[in-house]
């Protein structure tokens, strides 16, 4: 990008510098001068109609909108004189006219933009005699409960939804004192971003449906934390009362989710207090009896030394801490144990260096990003707030977008369909396809490999080819690496991580092992996503939820979930985020580190930490990436030349975005969702 | 009848001599009239000529806001890059008390389209959208026959009139809104979307229809481009007075013996339009309790100011209200004048986009607070709350139909406070 | 936006001419087709009766590569588009204040007593519907009353009953001023032309 130049300003006597394509409000801002505002918002068009911004500037017989005036040199701007306030109280007053007074009622009150703006600008009386406006309350399905009587028209809701989420069937009818907000023919909110919409509606019109009438923001306890429902890691804030989740908002970081979350993020929480193990079981004549953790240690203990080393697996499910993933890998390194699977689904990846399984881009690459091919992905499904970023560039920049996939999915955005069948890469490769000018013209160009691709036979061809192109067309540079996975869960790039120099023990060769009933012991930790047959087994299970591994479990761990421990996660770039507790996991559940040293106490082979920081000092030493979030590699692959694939079609799997992890299968309200959005 | 200074304009110098659409309006009529003579001639000028001609004959803009045509057309970019440059023409006619383009295009259309023709040229367009408001649907009629014509007999097309430029001209119905006449509503609605005012800066001249420049003009403004042309820039700028130079188009309405429309020179004097072209005031001058001097708009002129005031952009402005659209409505002394403007209010009422807050909210504010005092049922207090009303909304809203609706309250009060305060204590008084 | 207002159930969309579409396409860039949107929906709601349900509304919408929404938007903006059924005959009567100077309220009564609607209402035949509309742009005409596609002008309370029951009579009417006057010339009801030539 061109250096821009600065541009001086002069806000109520001060001079300051801004960078050119700054807005008054931006500028005003920059010198400290608080601007109030209702309609704009930093990540939307600007749409100047809430009027509350206004100011004065110089030779301007009228104020100005700030948020809509691009600053320029030499202007003179005032905040505070009298025609600014004349025109804010002006403007407030209009905006109450028609506002109910019910705010004693309304789920906004104490975070509401209106509320705390009427206390500075507001009248205090009324001079309205006439009614107020009642306005119908609109259907907008599950999440987000409508009270349009409340709406003061700042269309930042439709203008997320037709920018940010790419949903279109959200606008204003009808003109005038009866413009009215509604979603087409009031059909509920089509989008995994929806929960959006009640953050930034400023008043109470769109409020949580969930959290309706639950509690006040000034009696929340309020923890910063890192979002575990996709690989993304999504920076959140738990709010919770006594000892129980309310509600998760997004927390801003603009590497990576910006200001949002998806709608799982924020919604699944009513599946933490649902089908939780609160205490350890043993099955004893097929039946699940509640034990003391000193009686299931000593069940596990009993069996372990009847069994072999090669008998034994463990398998890391989808929303493990890198904590809890390293005290296992200690235990069976300690056990003499080398069967860990880092994850449940059949997933090939190159483990070359650490850049071959990572989204080497960045998620703020995405933003810079000038052409992408995506392959055998559904970002939409499987990483709605990435999905939006690549809409972001589509929407401000023209980003052009091909995609190789089983089927043509909606993402929100238009895209080139290049049919289902990767031998099209070859073409690409030997410049004899259209795309391959694309890739050519492209400054930054990015291709992203998806689900489709990973568990599919052509896997490591796909990913060779895809390194071979992006190394023809410029794909690697100087702070530029197109090449990049596309992970679903949590725990997957931090369990590779962890276990990639210890294990290299895979999918297939599980399944391998047990056809040939090799296995006879499995420790499921937090993993109920597999598609192995491991009923003959003995099984132990650690985790959270009552899902499909308690089922098996011949012995059940009771485990914490992610928004009752510290731990750390992995993102798919590779960053580690650390989550907070906000809330102690129910009856005897504990923190999942902790049951691993215990048990391995119990074992007699006693793990060599007795506190999260040594525990971390023991992992950060073995392996610094976990450490450091600057630490992404990024090496040059080698150029290969056309691949004879083994398989090239892409097959499609059928997934429920709002359904897939314990957490959210227990949600009810993820399951009205679902049933909403099938 | 009481003789005035300045004599009525003169036939030949009248623009529009089929005004009342007494002859045709096909082509072969128009052409005896004068139109589409030697364009080809005028368009053999420079682009940039072409505005300086139109600059120097003092033309200020038809369709209320009183800006220098020529100027306006002097901020397109001056040469043709990657995005066309284009001219809309504002025929969405809507301010109360206003149908002057109606006449224009039912009865004199090649004006219009010669117009085009030209303005076009001049600013490098090779393209132009008439926005004609949705009720006239006859108009639209003839005017797209009258295009029709225009194109068969290669007067527009390519190659217009043999000049070497090629023009295509398009007519496009609106659907019912009056802020589809605010210049960027009417490019967004030409764009397809609802009617609703743009933010500037940018302005249409840099990003306008399409995101391309653009410059919007009325269709008076557009249609009197030829004629100044043929008879030359100094021709116009002799008619009128300085600065509100050439002849206007004139609706008189309401209390009149005679409505009409009428072309007059600018500057005449009002009672001398109304007296002499639209048979006085119903019940004689004396009868006179005011006027509303360019569309409902602008504010009210009591009637000694009507005595004495001429019709032009400065005088009227100078007199607290403004020429607007030259939309002039008569109103005697029988008029309930409260309710003459609650009518008013209504009506911005009804044609606020609802966009941003002010006028949203205040234009319906301020009509129920006026029909409020129009009931009687009010106290000076209320006046007061709805001048200061007024205020709230003129000039903080994104267009200027916050303003258009404030204005004519304004003006009921400058003019008729102590009456109306009279009659609110009368009823408090019977009532007690 | 009242649901069941718009519901049509087994509705049979009206028929519409490619020809036609495709000509009033023309008039704008290829990769603006939106800017069709107005024209479009003044067609179809032409030919279905004077009204836009639903289906006509997503017909034009899926014609225009525009989301459903975007054209209610639309739809529902602009005062000339009807969302509900209206009568064969759509009068639309001024209120405006100059119509209002020269006695609109008049002509409203006239209706009123003629066909026994309100602002707003049908006659039960369908036939009628009423509507008080903001300024047509006719003023020296007034008070008028849009017939349709037509303007009858220089009303007053016997006219508008004159005419209006010769459109129940199922006579021929003639737009325009309905008191011998061409257009919007200074007209003296004593046929003494005051207008030069």
């Amino acid at each position: 990008m061109d250096e821009l130049r600065n541009i001086n300003i002069t806000i109520d006597g001060i001079e300051i510098s801004v960078p050119q394509g700054s807005t008054v409000l931006q500028a005003c801002e920059a010198a400290g001068a608080e601007i109030p505002r209702f309609c704009y918002h930093e990540k939307l068009s600007v749409a100047g109609n809430c009027r509350m911004c206004l100011v004065e500037m110089e030779r301007s017989p009228k104020p100005i909108a700030s948020c809509a005036m691009p600053a320029s040199d030499g202007m003179i701007i005032k905040t505070s004189s009298e025609m600014v306030e004349k025109a804010r109280k002006g403007v407030m007053e209009f905006l109450l006219i028609n506002h109910p007074l019910d705010c004693p009622i309304c789920d906004q009150g104490g975070e509401c933009d209106l509320q705390d703006q009427a206390l500075y600008f507001g009248k205090g009386e009324t001079r309205f005699e006439n009614s107020k406006r009642a306005v119908s309350d609109k259907n907008m399905g599950p999440l987000i409960k409508t009270t349009m009587t409340r709406c003061i028209h700042c269309t930042r809701c439709v203008r997320f939804a037709n920018e940010v989420a790419g949903v279109e069937d959200l606008g204003a009818t009808g003109r005038g004192e009866n413009v009215e907000i509604s979603t087409y023919l009031e059909k509920a909110v089509t989008s995994e971003l929806s929960g959006n919409l009640v953050d930034l509606c400023p008043v109470g019109a769109l409020t949580s449906k969930p959290y309706q009438f639950v509690a006040r923001p000034w009696e929340l306890t309020k923890t910063e934390s890192v979002d575990v429902m996709d690989a993304i890691g999504s920076n959140i804030r738990i709010d919770s009362r006594d000892g129980k989740v309310l509600r998760i908002l997004p927390k801003n970081n603009e590497s990576i989710n910006e200001e949002w979350i998806s709608d799982k993020s924020r919604y699944a929480i009513d599946g933490l207090s649902k089908q939780r193990l609160d205490t350890p079981f043993i099955k004893i004549n097929n039946k699940l009896q509640r034990v003391s953790w000193d009686e299931a240690f000593e069940v596990i203990n009993s069996k372990i030394s009847k069994i072999s080393n090669e008998n034994f697996v463990g398998i890391v499910g989808n929303q493990v801490e890198n904590e809890a993933i390293f005290a296992l890998r200690e235990l069976f390194k300690k056990l003499n144990l080398n069967k860990i699977l880092p994850f449940q689904k059949k997933l090939t990846f190159s483990k070359e260096n650490r850049s071959s399984y990572l989204f080497n881009s960045k998620i703020e690459g995405l933003d810079k990003c000038d052409y992408l091919l995506l392959i055998g992905a559904n970002p939409r499904v499987d990483s709605a707030i990435l999905n939006a970023r690549i809409r972001k560039n589509y929407i401000h920049r023209d980003l052009k977008i091909s995609s190789i996939s089983s089927q043509k999915f909606d993402l929100k955005f238009n895209y080139e369909y290049l049919g289902s069948d990767v031998k099209i890469l070859n073409s690409i490769l030997e410049k004899k396809h259209k795309i391959s000018n694309d890739f050519e013209k492209a400054n930054f160009p990015m291709i992203i490999i998806g689900d489709e691709v990973l568990q599919s036979d052509c896997s490591l061809d796909v990913q060779k080819i895809s390194t071979s192109i992006l190394k023809k067309f410029g794909g690697f540079k100087k702070n530029w690496n197109g090449f990049n996975i596309l992970h679903n869960y949590a725990s997957t790039v931090g369990a590779i991580d962890i276990l990639s120099e210890y294990s290299d023990y895979n999918h297939s060769a599980l399944k391998n092992d047990i056809n040939n009933n090799l296995i006879k012991f499995v420790y499921l930790l937090n993993a109920d996503d597999f598609d192995f047959d491991i009923s003959n087994c003995f099984v132990i299970y650690q985790g959270h939820h009552g899902d499909k591994g308690a089922q098996l479990a011949d012995v059940i761990l009771p485990g914490a979930a992610y928004t009752e421990k510290e731990g750390s996660y992995t993102n798919l770039e590779g960053r580690v985020q650390y989550c907070q507790r906000a809330t102690f996991p129910p009856g005897d559940a504990k923190e999942d580190w902790t049951i691993l040293r215990a048990l391995s106490e119990k074992l007699g082979k006693k793990l060599d930490f007795d506190n999260l920081l040594q525990l971390r000092d023991i992992m950060f030493n073995s392996k610094t990436m976990l450490k450091f979030d600057e630490n992404i590699y990024s090496s040059e692959p080698k150029i290969t030349t056309k691949l004879d694939f083994k398989s090239s079609k892409l097959n499609y799997e059928n997934k429920n975005f709002f359904m897939t992890c314990p957490i959210s299968r227990c949600s009810s309200t993820m399951a009205e969702c679902s049933k909403v959005n099938i | 009848m009481i003789k005035m200074g300045i004599k009525m304009l003169q036939n030949k110098d009248k623009i529009f001599n089929n005004i009342f659409g007494f002859q045709s309006n096909k082509l072969s009529y128009a052409l005896k009239r004068g139109d589409w003579d030697k364009t080809k001639k005028i368009l053999s000028l420079d682009h940039d000529v072409i505005i300086e001609k139109i600059k120097n004959s003092g033309l200020r803009g038809r369709g209320g806001a009183g800006f220098s045509t020529g100027l306006k057309w002097s901020f397109m970019p001056k040469t043709l890059g990657e995005r066309p440059h284009y001219l809309v023409v504002n025929a969405d006619e809507s301010e109360p008390g206003t149908c002057k383009d109606r006449d224009i295009i039912r009865h004199e259309p090649h004006k219009l389209i010669e117009g085009c023709l030209i303005a076009s040229y001049a600013m490098r367009a090779h393209k132009c959208y008439i926005y004609i408001r949705g009720e006239f649907a006859n108009e639209a009629k003839i005017l797209q026959s009258a295009i029709d014509e225009a194109y068969e007999n290669k007067l527009i097309g390519k190659n217009a009139c043999k000049s070497g430029w090629d023009f295509d001209l398009y007519l496009h119905r609106g659907a019912g809104a009056y802020i589809c006449g605010e210049e960027t509503a009417l490019l967004e609605s030409l764009e397809g979307k609802k009617g609703q005012p743009r933010l500037k800066p940018p302005f249409p001249a840099g990003v306008g229809l399409y995101g391309c420049p653009t410059t919007v003009n009325n269709v008076e403004s557009i249609a009197v481009v030829p004629t100044i042309l043929r008879r030359g820039e100094n021709w116009f700028s002799k008619l009128g007075k300085e600065n509100n130079t050439g002849t206007k188009l004139f609706c008189i309405s309401g209390h009149v013996n005679k409505p009409c429309n009428v072309e007059e020179e600018m500057g005449i004097p009002l009672r001398e339009l109304i007296e002499k072209h639209a048979g006085g005031v119903v019940g004689g001058w004396d009868n006179l309790l005011a006027i509303i001097p360019g569309g409902s708009s602008t504010p009210m002129l009591p009637k000694q100011t009507c005595d004495i005031i001429t019709m032009d952009f400065d005088s009227l402005k100078n007199a607290g209200t403004g020429l607007g659209t030259a939309g002039v409505i008569v109103m005697n002394k029988t008029t309930d004048i409260v309710e003459a403007i609650v009518r008013l209010a209504f009506f911005y009422k009804h044609e606020s986009c609802g966009q941003c807050t002010p006028c949203r909210e205040g234009t319906g504010w301020m009509w129920r607070l006026l029909k409020k005092i129009a009931s009687k049922d009010a106290s000076p207090r209320d006046i007061d709350n709805l001048l200061e009303l007024t205020k709230q909304v003129e000039g903080h809203t994104i267009c200027a139909l916050g303003d258009a609706a404030a204005w004519p309250i304004q003006g009921l009060f400058k003019n008729f406070r102590d009456e109306i305060e009279m009659g609110l204590k009368q009823k408090q008084i019977a009532a007690e | 936006m009242k649901k069941e207002q718009l519901k049509a159930e087994n509705y049979k969309l009206c028929i519409i001419d490619q020809v036609k579409v495709d000509e009033i396409l023309d008039k704008y860039p290829s990769n603006r087709k939106a800017s069709a949107v107005i024209p479009l929906l003044h067609y179809v709601q032409k030919k279905s009766n004077g009204w836009l349900p639903v289906p006509e509304i997503e017909r034009v919408a899926e014609i225009l590569d525009m989301p459903y929404m975007k054209v209610y938007e639309v739809a529902s903006f602009y005062t000339m588009f009807n969302l509900k059924p209206v009568g064969k005959k759509l009068l639309q009567l001024c209120h405006t204040t100059p119509c209002w100077l020269r006695g609109s309220d008049e002509i409203e009564k006239s209706i009123f007593d003629t066909l026994k609607i309100k602002d707003g209402e049908t006659t039960p035949d369908k036939m009628f519907t009423l509507m008080k509309v903001e300024c047509l742009g006719a003023c020296v005409n007034a008070p008028i009353l849009q017939i349709n596609d037509d303007y009858y002008e220089d009303l007053d309370y016997k006219s508008t009953k004159e005419l209006l029951n010769k459109i129940k009579t199922k006579k021929n009417i003639k737009p325009g001023s309905v008191i011998g006057r061409k257009s919007s010339e200074p007209y003296d009801k004593n046929g003494n032309k005051n207008v030069t030539k």
